[in-house]
This record gives C-alpha cells, structure tokens and sequence, in this order.
C-alpha cells in the first residue's frame, strides 16, 4: 500500500516537474514580454503577490487574499442560503412521492440553465450587483443539493422510518435523527458537486459584476494584461476549489455508515 | 374484553400480474389475553407478517381490525414496540444511543441522568456491556438483535411485536437469545405477538401457537394450547411426551394441512369443517 503510494507521488512530481519545464523551455525561445508567460515570471509574481495578500490600494489594486476572501464571503452566503433551502425543499420532495412528481418537470428544466443567464433578471430586481452575485452562487448551488437530498429521503429504508413512527418521534426529532443522518450520504454528494459548481460560477458572475472577487481579479488583470497574474489566479482558484472540495469529503467520511 | 382482538381481519393486496386483488389472509379472528405469549407459525406468503404489521399500526387490513385495550389500532405506537427480522438498528447510531432514542421517545418527562441509567440497565440486561459505543455493523446478527430487544423492552410497551426475531440468527447463538427473550418476558409478562416458521421456537416459547393455512387466501386452522410448565428449559424439552405430541402435531399440519378444505372462512368461532387432525384433543378454539 504504502509502496504504491510512493510510486503514485513519484510519478506525479515527474509529470509535474516534465510539465514545468517543458513550459520553461517552449517559453524561453521567445522574446520576453511577447507570447505567453513562463513559469519563473509566474513564480516571481506568486512571490510578490503572497508576500503582500492583504494591501489595498483602492479599488482596482487590491491582494489577492482579499480578493480570495471577497469571493469565498460570496460563495458562503450563496452556497449556504442555497443548500438550506436545497435540503429543506429536497425533504418534501424525499418524503412525499406524490409532490416530487409534480414538481419534478419544473426541476428538470430549470437545472440545465446556467445560472449567470439569472444574472440580468437578478439586477432588474434587485438592482444590486453584489447581491445579485450572491443569487448566481444561490442557483448555482441549488440543484444538485436538491435533487440528492430529494434521492437521498426517498431511497431511506422502510424500517429507519417504521421504527420513527413506532417511537411516535415529534416532526424535529424524526427529522434530526432519522431522515437527515439516514440520507445525510447522498446529501453530502449533492454539497459537493454544488460547491465545485459554484465556485465555477463565481469567477463568471464576479467577471461581469466587478469590484471585488477573484473573478473580477482575473479580468482586470487580463485589462492591464498582466498574465502572470491570470496564471497564479488560475492557480489559486483550482487550489481554493481543492480544499473546498476536500473539506465536504472530510465531512462525507464521517457521515457515511455501513448498514 | 380481551386485551388484545384480532376481528376478522382480510388483507388484500392489488395483483403484482395485471389487475384485481389478491387476498393474502381472511377473515382471521382471536383474541390475546394480557401477558400472554402467543405464537403464529405458517408458511412464507400466509401473510403472518403482514398480520403483525396491521397490529403494528405500520399496514392498514383490508377488513376487520385490531382492538387493544378498547381502542382501534389505526396507527403505529410506542405501545405496540416492533423487533424486526432485519433488526432495523439506525446504522448511524451506537448500541446505546439506539436503545436511548426508544427510552426518550417513551419517557418524555425523564431527565438525561435517569433515561441514561434505564438504557444502561438494558444494555447490562442483554449482555451487552461494554459494547455501548460500537456501531451495529461491528456486531454480529446475535448482538444486533440484542439490542433490538433492549430497544424494544426498554420502553414496557404493552404488547411486544416479534417478526421472525431469530430467522437471521446462527442456530448457536439462536438459542442463547431465546433464552434472554424468555427471561426478559418472565421479569415484565408482557403480552407477545410473535411470528416465525421455527416450530420448535413457537412451542418453547408460546402460551398458545397459532396455525395458518397456506397462501394466498389463508385462514386462521387452529390455536394450540402448549401447557407445558414454565419455566422451560430446552434440554429437559426434548424429551417432554407433551412437547413431542405438539411438535408433531404442528409439523404434521404444516406438512400435509396447510389448506382448510372447505370454501368457507373461520367465522366467529365457526368450526372449521374438512379440517381434520388426529390430535383434534390438543386443540382449543379461541
């Protein structure tokens, strides 16, 4: 086990390694300052840019952590305002076969559509962009959520929920510890796919609304056309979106049981 | 009154090839008196579970109905506790928080230190100490339905519900956890439904064994009486002239029997004619 492991490290420091320099060494042939960056002018704007995340210099020249930080206060807001409506509403629909039918054709076509096509119709009504950035995140985080909360709910075994009514357990009780823990499985797949689809979102909706936000960075920086920064951007978004990620995997071990 | 009045209960169930109805039982009718411990043994697909189900309050019957202590049976209660075939333990849960969810749901007013010493009460009482905190996937079907009955017992319901307790139990350690059933009945004298096709199980255990006609459209045949003194202990059964008559008797007519010859149902403690069994002197109707 622990010799495989090995042997996966290995090979995946050479592909990056054999990466890095491939990229140094296609770079390295062209004129500085034409074409794409290479990895060293990367590395010394990553440098730069770690040493100070936390300036701010007015609007357009802000840190990246607070760039970062912008963007994740964003994500938590529209991530969690969304999951808890995703899983309430995904409970009704669990429970109740009769209701999930009906409402499931509107699911259905609702899902497909990207949720910064929302985006026009958020800032006619609330006439905010910030707020309306935030409801992108919401749509964007809703439907997976929903639909395995409402998988989940349905697929529990008939005996958890016999054994609840044999015990007469009130509403919140047969909620708290029999429907939420015995779906809690699937429910937590659902958080993870609709985290990783709203930090997708996020770097759009930022794009378009401005001001703040990792995605608003990348844009501004590709107007100053500074591209190493749009690089280490890149960079940190897939980091950010891995340790969100593995923080819902953590959550899902500990949730999961065996039957 | 009786404590307990299955009245003329029918079940139907729509047809699983094309429509109509098939009817599963008819027309079953008998009575439980309070701490009694009766039995119903028959073949798979006589519907004795869906029978206990309707007790339970967990199916609705298609006719007759269940009257306990004066009153309909319409919906499931903590009066009428289950132990399941397949234990149905919450998975997420310890051994302990089980048994304590059954405790807080029938104890409302206690507080946390008393509803934890009566769970720990009954986790001791089934030999489970020390296995408090595990998960009932690290246990073994044996101590999965120890704690099924724990959970069960813990909260005195007035009638325990048995489906199949031990159909999923090793022959070994089956044993050993008949013997802590019977000891836990002997303590309380709850009144017991229990359903299996064990035969010998129902005799050792039961005050009276209900025999079922084969399915679909099975008939309550007879209720037999097992006056063998109590306590009981396994091995000294084997060799009671009584207990080996009762078990014939049984086998015999879940071999042969099994099917009530006349088209007529039981009807309020109707004979049944066309049934006929050579040890009809052991039979008592209900």
């Amino acid at each position: 086990m622990t010799r495989d492991r090995f042997r996966v490290i290995c090979l995946s420091l050479t592909i990056g390694v054999v990466f890095v320099l491939a990229w140094q060494a296609f770079t390295a042939s062209r004129p500085a300052g034409k074409g794409i960056p290479g990895p060293l002018a990367v590395g010394a704007t990553a440098w730069q840019m770690l040493a100070h995340p936390f300036y701010d210099n007015g609007p357009n020249d802000k840190g990246i952590g607070l760039q970062l930080a912008a963007s994740l206060g964003r994500l938590a807001l529209g991530y969690l305002a969304a999951s808890t409506a995703a899983v309430m509403l995904g409970v009704a629909l669990g429970l109740s076969p009769l209701l999930y039918r009906a409402v499931n054709p509107y699911i259905q076509v609702l899902k497909p559509v990207s949720p910064l096509a929302w985006m026009p119709l958020f800032l006619y009504t609330i006439k905010d962009s910030g707020q309306s950035a935030i409801l992108v995140i919401f749509m964007s985080s809703l439907w997976p959520t929903l639909a395995n909360t409402a998988f989940g709910v349905a697929s529990i075994k008939r005996d958890y929920l016999h054994v609840a009514s044999i015990l007469q357990l009130s509403w919140t009780r047969r909620l708290a510890t029999v429907i939420l823990p015995a779906a809690a499985p699937a429910i937590v797949a659902g958080l993870r796919i609709s985290v990783g689809s709203a930090w997708v979102a996020i770097v759009a909706a930022e794009m378009l609304i401005g001001g703040t936000g990792i995605g608003y960075f990348v844009w501004n920086e590709w107007n100053n056309l500074a591209l190493t920064s749009v690089i280490f951007a890149i960079l940190a978004i897939g980091l950010i979106g891995v340790l969100l990620d593995a923080g819902l995997a953590r959550l899902s071990r500990r949730l999961a049981y065996t039957e | 009154m009786a404590f307990l009045e299955i009245d003329h209960v029918t079940k139907h169930f729509p047809a699983s090839d094309g429509p109509g109805e098939v009817c599963v039982f008819r027309e079953v009718a008998f009575s439980i008196a309070q701490g009694e411990f009766v039995t119903m043994v028959g073949h798979s697909g006589c519907g004795k579970s869906t029978l206990l189900n309707i007790i339970a309050g967990l199916e609705r019957a298609s006719a007759g109905g269940v009257v306990l202590e004066g009153r309909e049976v319409t919906r499931p209660g903590i009066d009428r506790m289950v132990v399941f075939q397949n234990f149905s333990l919450m998975p997420w849960m310890t051994v302990f928080e089980n048994i304590r969810l059954a405790v807080r749901a029938a104890y409302p007013s206690w507080d946390r230190r008393r509803i934890a010493g009566h769970v720990q009460r009954y986790v001791d009482m089934v030999g489970l100490t020390g296995a408090e905190r595990k998960l009932p996937a690290a246990l073994s079907g044996g101590m999965r339905q120890r704690v099924g009955l724990a959970r069960a017992f813990s909260t005195a319901p007035k009638l325990l519900l048995l489906d199949e307790p031990f159909a999923q139990i090793d022959a070994l350690t089956r044993g050993l956890i008949q013997d802590e059933l019977i000891r836990m009945w002997s303590a309380g004298r709850n009144t017991v439904f229990m359903v299996t096709h064990d035969v010998d199980e129902a005799i050792l255990l039961s005050d009276r064994v209900a025999l079922m006609t084969r399915g679909p459209d099975a008939r309550l045949a007879e209720i037999v009486d097992v006056s063998i003194a109590r306590p009981r202990v396994r091995t000294a059964l084997i060799e009671d002239p009584e207990y080996l008559r009762l078990r014939t008797h049984i086998l015999r007519f879940l071999v042969e029997g099994g099917r009530v010859t006349t088209g007529e149902g039981r009807r309020g403690g109707d004979e049944i004619r066309g049934f006929e069994t050579p040890l009809a002197s052991l039979t008592s109707q209900a």
